[in-house]
């Protein structure tokens, strides 16, 4: 890692190596361009310092993007970090987006990642380039490398007012040794990062040319769609497809097998429909007579599976974190308050459902164009279901019609792969919206128990909490309990500065598949803990943000393993990346500051704060809610302050909060996914509805805090305070305490 | 500041060179229409396509939709629900903005359709413009029928209220969720556009 020493970071080549992940032949420089950044192959005068990075000996500069864009923005900020190192001219600049290849380091877009983990490599990719292309000049002037700069895509020479231009210097720096340590340039000089740039992709979005996952033509290329046993587990027993097979334009059908147990990333299996356009597989897919055998989790009921679940936290589970005597607390407490909260399994539903095409070639490697978040996981995942090596599988990525997990999950994906191998033909699969609701890695359905305590002065002595929620480690190996990692997620990383705590886990076992959703665990962590700060402050008789700048109490950094949690820190140091209740406190004020908390409202409205640190990021959010005596719900406005440490595009972070707030109130008020007889009953936006323009709020106020601390994540911590500030406003308005997800369940009447 | 050319893979010899991005064939616009070879069922429709002539071979009840993207190979007109529920691809026939995952091609014949790509020749439509000047889309995957449907609330109506927003555009689903900033583009196209 980079030591900051006044202020100048400084990275040595090997951490440079390390920080990419890559071996040292990875940076092949010199006379050797065959490792060229991109696919392409580079002319004699060019320069590759790095896999990020060709200048050309026009002087133009090919930026790669290793990271899927998903609406989160990195195609932009991705640009930002590596132009702004780099001192190249932001309209010189031409983005090309990596395939899959290990030679990049990490390119699974999940977890909030790429710049909170990734922003000192993109630093680096960069600021070799510019230490590169002085030392070549220096070495061209016969100067010192000390009095020669990089800037405004040139060298200069400030003594002599000599100037050469990057492409003038790309065919010497080629020749130039890796340096062994580089200098990042100063924040006050930076051109791009924390400056609102406009998006890349801004032209091709605007008129209809940007090319998602589902747009990809391949000549010859049949339309597939599956048919998929509804219930996982579930077993083909006969299809009879004569009337598939005579809709005008079916080409084939083809029975894909069975899934496997436990699920993993592997295909569904089902009978899969080809045609020559996609409406004709999906007309013949309707015409298929299937039999299936529905298997074990054919009794899985959602509304039976609840009662277990509040069973399971009724009873005591395994502790995952203990400090003092919470029984002996709660034994003493002037008052206590018991709570049980619940939280359905929810959809993803990107508005591009999983789409992917595949292409065998003659030598049998294959080619994939697939809206992938995680292009190396489906290299790996398409290369076993096909008997290939993964250097056999090129995995290109198309720009991604949202993610928010699930498109982590490379099935889909293996889906057209083995149907191209199948079919001998090149297949684009197409989920439809059905496909997407029915057959996904759901949100785990949870429950949780809490129990709190407070003395006669109203300050809170005891908080026991008991979570259960099927794991997603179970769509990967036979299990029932959650996992530390998810514990992680929210709950174990509790701030409140309160002398006895007990968390247990409870077991719950999983009977669908289950999968990461934009923030995962955090949104039922945070529902719940942060709805039940709300109750206690009320039981106390305090406001509910004077009692949780309380509860989290004095500055300092929250260490999980000194109450015996086992914590994981987002992949990240602890140390690097403290639980700071200073800064946590900071963005509640600010959110507080920004709606005007402690105002009068009008009658039937009411304010609600909630505040979560989460994937690094700390995110407070305010909510006003207006309801009707009729008990319809409006909610009028969403304050947010975010502190995510240093932030490369201010405008994008902005737009990650509001959509953060769009997708908190869609799951808030809208979001359940259910199962009868083990299949689930959602099937579109009319059964599984999510937030549309007339419920968006008026406005969603976001304040980026001033910072610079390291990065935290940006895509997924404005979620989790949502749901909860939302439900703490309605018993703000209402005296009506929310303790279950969705909204659209409860009445407010 | 670019991106990379939109068909940057190229085909030789039945193999694909590894691209950097996106789409391994340029789309065939309005052009080189492929027709699906049918046992039967298939009638002619002629209809305009972005002011061009077009006559595509299909089963009369296929959605516009299927027929934009597979036969004519424009692929800016987006599926998202196939049930008129989302907007994601809305286009305009006469003017008239319509679920095109719900609407048979057959009901287009001789009228004109108007998708994302037909717009403007060059993204400067004033919606088009209001929309990259706010730096609406975030995926951009829905952007496409929220601004057919923003463009047609316009010219019905110049100046919009929030309510008329509402009304107009609750049925183009944002799961990104860019409300707020589509209303505000929608606020600002009007103020251009008079």
């Amino acid at each position: 890692m980079s030591n900051i020493i006044n202020g100048v970071s400084r990275v040595s080549r090997r951490d440079f190596i390390r920080n990419t992940g890559l071996a040292g032949g990875g940076l092949i420089l010199a006379a050797n361009f065959s490792a060229c950044s991109g696919e392409k192959e580079l002319a004699g005068g060019d320069f590759a310092p790095n896999v990020y990075v060709n200048l050309l000996e026009s002087g133009e500069v090919e930026i790669v993007c290793h990271r899927s864009e998903m609406g989160q923005g990195v195609r932009t900020s991705l640009v930002q970090v590596i132009a702004d190192e780099m001192e190249a001219d932001w309209d010189r600049v031409t983005l090309l987006q990596g395939i899959g290849d290990a030679k990049y380091g990490d390119q699974n877009t999940d977890g909030s990642t790429s710049i909170r983990m990734q922003f000192d490599l993109l630093r680096n990719a960069g600021a070799i380039a510019r230490k590169m292309l002085v030392n070549a000049a220096a070495d061209i002037w016969g100067v010192p490398a000390a009095e020669c700069s990089g800037h405004h895509h040139a060298v200069h020479h400030k003594a002599s007012g000599k100037m050469l231009g990057y492409g003038e210097l790309a065919g010497h720096a080629a020749t130039m040794p890796l340096p062994e340590q580089v200098e990042f340039k100063s924040p006050a000089d930076y051109r791009y990062i924390g400056k609102p740039m406009d998006l890349v992709d801004g032209m091709a979005f605007s008129v209809g040319t940007a090319a998602f996952g589902i747009d990809t033509v391949v000549p010859d290329m049949l339309y597939a769609s599956i048919e998929r046993c509804p219930v996982v587990g579930g077993k083909l027993i006969s299809v009879d497809d004569t009337a598939a097979r005579a809709v005008a334009g079916v080409v084939d059908v083809i029975q894909l097998g069975d899934g496997t147990s436990p699920p993993d990333f592997n295909p569904l299996g089902g009978v899969a429909v080809l045609a020559n356009n996609t409406w004709s597989a999906q007309k013949g897919r309707e015409a298929l007579q299937i039999q299936w055998d529905m298997g074990t989790n054919a009794s899985y009921d959602s509304s039976s599976y609840r009662k277990q679940l509040e069973a399971a936290v009724n009873a005591a589970g395994s502790v995952v974190l203990e400090r003092g005597d919470v029984a002996a607390a709660l034994a003493n407490s002037a008052k206590t308050l018991d709570a049980t909260y619940y939280a359905p399994l929810l959809s993803q539903a990107p508005m591009e459902p999983p789409a992917a095409t595949a292409m065998i070639n003659d030598d049998g490697s294959c080619v994939i164009w697939a809206c992938t978040q995680d292009p190396q996981t489906a290299q790996a995942v398409v290369a076993g279901a096909l008997g290939l090596e993964p250097a056999q599988v090129t995995v290109n990525v198309t720009l991604l019609g949202g993610g928010f997990g699930r498109k982590s999950k490379p099935d889909f994906i293996a889906e057209a792969a083995l149907l191209a191998k199948l079919s001998g033909k090149p297949v684009k699969v197409t989920w439809t919206r059905e496909d997407d609701i029915r057959h996904g890695y759901f949100h785990s359905v949870s429950c949780q128990y809490l129990r709190g305590g407070i003395d006669a002065d109203g300050n809170t002595t005891a908080w026991m909490q008991r979570t259960a929620f099927p794991s997603i480690n179970a769509t990967f190996e036979p299990t029932d309990g959650p996992s530390a990692s998810e514990l992680s997620l929210g709950c174990t990383d509790n701030p409140y500065a309160i002398d006895n705590m007990k968390i247990e886990a409870c077991d719950a076992a999983a009977h669908v598949r289950i999968g990461w959703l934009r923030s995962v665990s955090n949104v039922y962590h945070a529902f719940a803990a942060s709805s039940f700060a709300d109750e206690l402050a009320h039981l106390a008789g305090r406001d509910p943000k004077e009692y949780l700048l309380d509860l989290i109490g004095p500055d300092r950094h929250v260490v999980p393993a000194e109450s015996g949690a086992e914590y994981e820190n987002y992949g990240q140091d602890l140390g690097e990346h403290p639980i700071d209740t200073a800064r946590l406190k900071a963005v509640l004020e600010e959110a507080a500051s920004m709606s005007g908390w402690g105002r009068k409202l009008p009658g039937g409205r009411g304010l609600g704060i909630a505040v979560h640190r989460s994937f690094l990021g700390y995110v407070a959010t305010a909510a006003q809610v207006s309801v009707s005596d009729a008990g319809k719900l409006q909610v009028e406005e969403l304050w947010t302050a975010v502190d995510a440490g240093t932030v490369v595009n201010p405008d994008r972070v902005r737009a990650q909060m509001e959509g953060a707030g769009i997708f908190g109130m869609s799951l808030t008020l809208h979001g359940e996914i259910t199962a009868k007889g083990g299949a689930i009953v959602e099937g579109n936006f009319d059964s599984y509805p999510v937030i549309r323009m007339s419920e968006a709020p008026r406005a969603i106020n976001v304040r980026i805090m001033p910072s610079n601390a390291k990065p935290g994540g940006v895509g997924e911590p404005g979620v989790p305070p949502v749901a909860p500030a939302i439900c703490n406003a309605i018993f703000a308005a209402t005296g009506k305490r929310v303790r279950e997800l969705p909204l659209r369940n409860v009445s407010l009447a | 500041m670019a991106t990379g050319p939109a068909s940057a893979l190229e085909f030789s010899q039945n193999k694909i060179l590894a691209g950097s991005w996106s789409k391994p064939v340029s789309r065939g616009g309005a052009t080189g229409i492929r027709t699906p070879d049918y046992a039967g069922n298939s009638m002619t429709i002629e209809l305009k396509l972005n002011q061009k002539s077009v006559s595509l071979d299909a089963d009369p009840d296929m959605p516009l939709l299927w027929a934009i993207r597979d036969l004519a190979g424009m692929t800016g007109t987006k599926y998202g629900c196939g049930k008129a529920l989302c907007g994601a691809c809305t286009v305009h026939v006469d003017g008239q903005p319509v679920r095109s995952c719900s609407y048979p091609i057959s009901s287009a014949a001789g009228k004109s359709v108007t998708t994302i790509e037909g717009l403007s020749a060059d993204g400067s439509h004033p919606v088009q413009v209001a929309w990259r000047e706010l730096n609406v889309p975030q995926c951009g995957y829905c952007q496409s029928g929220q601004i057919m449907s923003a463009v047609a609330l316009l010219d019905k109506n110049p100046k919009p209220t929030d309510e008329d927003i509402d009304n107009a555009m609750s049925g183009n689903i944002c799961r990104c969720g860019t409300y707020t900033r589509i209303r505000a583009a929608i606020h600002k196209a009007a103020g251009e556009s008079s």
